[in-house]
């Protein structure tokens, strides 16, 4: 039977959950790295027991970790990343230019095919790469030198880089997005790359429609489809149907379009997943509910999902890559908030279950399906 | 021999419990002992002091024989009592943070 491990990263450690298929019944491993800031950990699709992890905190900054046999064991591995020659300013909240400097890694993406291969996307926004099991790491600098790199501004969280997708079907072509710069493509390999950011409207800049600026908090791809992409910004959820070329607004009936997580269904394409947030200010969920919404029409046509999501009173947020599904069928759908729950449906998000409850507050949820 | 005591988290990350001893060829300096750390525990490269910047980061503080070293010249000379391994080079993580 197949078996299901999920990753999870906190504000004080990681933790690593795993199930069998029926995905009732859990072992909880952890806390990993007690204490540390755990923005992400992720395994490689190519080995599944090689698993790379973030780990950081304000006192010493950001070490890196590598596993070779899904999480019992780690080894520490590099942790320079130096921005390619001169690294030049973006812009600071004020609007003022301010030097970029490295602070963490917010998103490891191993490769599809090769297990020493992983992508880092860090804060102040730069794309990293490693062909060497994390030991070095190189800037694809193209990306920060493309020509907008100075406009670029930090959101609350920090100037982040926080989604990285690889095509299938198209070795050459990534997609990335910052917060809050916009979504960017390279069809080259991560030579060059171009903002792919039209439709996008952003009330809260000075040009809504700008070419950069966006606050895009994270993207979804069904590797079926490497063209049709689904973003939740801050306000509004968009798709696209080429690439990025253009976008069109799918928020529907969304009690509001403001949130942070997105993601596909494993096996329905046009089946997503948001969990809507309120905002400016407050961050939390809406009337004290914590729903997920699921659209089974690729957008606009929006279903709340309650049953076994508590319903009064709570006041949490689901953080940005705190939400992942597997490949089982039924599709397994998994999030998790800054009240420390993990939350778990094995029924495509008709039903869920606390896994956990008491995690510290939770910065990021993976999904291994294993055999 | 010189000693050093890392905080809890370094410790921690470098597999170590207690002091940590280190053997100095040449002056004992704040660069020189954290050059000899991180030679002997790599995994405590950049957690100290800055890659790129080399500086020691804001939230880590170097204390011995009473006194705050932390804004010590990297190359100046740690106290005898240091070098001599009578006293530790304490390196100590602000009170701070949730």
């Amino acid at each position: 039977m197949s078996k299901v491990r999920v990753l999870v990263g906190t504000r004080k450690g990681a933790f690593i959950l795993t199930s069998d298929g029926k995905r009732e019944n859990w072992d909880v491993s952890g806390p990993h790295f007690a204490g540390w800031e755990i923005y992400h950990l992720k395994g490689s699709p190519a080995d599944p027991n090689r698993l790379y992890l973030s780990q950081s905190s304000g006192w010493s900054g950001q070490i890196m970790q590598r596993s070779n046999d899904g999480g019992n064991t780690w080894e520490t591995v590099g942790n320079k990343f130096a921005y390619d020659g001169v690294p030049g300013t973006h812009q600071w909240y004020d609007g003022t230019p301010h030097p970029w400097e490295f602070k963490r890694v917010w998103h490891l993406e191993p490769s599809l095919t090769n297990p020493d291969m992983v992508y880092a996307g860090v804060e102040d926004a730069a794309l990293f790469v490693s062909k060497d099991g994390g030991q070095n790491w190189q800037e694809l600098s193209g990306l920060r030198r493309h020509g907008s790199g100075p406009y670029w501004q930090p959101g609350a969280g920090g100037m982040c880089l926080h989604t990285i997708i690889q095509d299938s079907s198209n070795t050459r072509r990534m997609y990335i997005a910052i917060s809050a710069a916009g979504a960017f493509r390279t069809d080259d390999g991560g030579k060059t790359w171009r903002p792919i950011n039209q439709g996008l409207r952003s009330q809260y800049i000075p040009d809504p429609t700008a070419e950069v600026g966006h606050c895009v908090h994270h993207i979804a791809m069904h590797r079926s489809r490497p063209d049709v992409l689904f973003m939740q910004k801050h306000w509004d959820v968009m798709r696209t149907d080429n690439a990025g070329d253009l976008w069109q607004e799918i928020s529907g009936n969304l009690p509001t379009d403001f949130g942070f997580v997105i993601d596909v269904h494993a096996h329905e394409p046009e089946t997503i997943y948001v969990v809507p947030i309120k905002s400016d200010s407050e961050h939390f969920t809406p009337d004290g509910k914590l729903r997920v919404y699921r659209s089974r029409t690729g957008g606009n046509e929006w279903e709340a999902l309650t049953k076994g999501l508590p319903q009064a009173d709570c006041y949490v947020n689901v953080l940005r890559d705190a939400m992942s599904v597997d490949t089982l069928d039924k599709c397994g759908v998994y999030f998790g908030t800054t009240g420390g729950q993990v939350y778990a449906s094995a029924d495509a998000g008709d039903t869920w279950a606390p896994i956990v409850r008491d995690f510290p507050a939770v910065l990021s949820v993976e999904v291994q399906t294993l055999p | 021999m010189i000693r050093v005591v890392l905080p809890p988290h370094l410790r921690g990350l470098a597999h170590v419990s207690g002091e940590v001893k280190l053997d100095i060829q040449g002056a004992v300096t704040q660069r020189s002992v954290v050059d000899a750390l991180e030679e002997r525990y790599p995994m405590l490269r950049g957690a100290i002091r800055d890659h790129v910047t080399q500086k020691r980061r804001p939230f880590l503080r170097f204390f011995a024989c009473g006194e705050d070293l932390s804004h010590v010249q990297p190359d100046a000379p740690l106290p005898e009592a240091v070098a001599s391994g009578a006293e530790p080079l304490l390196i100590v993580g602000a009170i701070a943070g949730g």
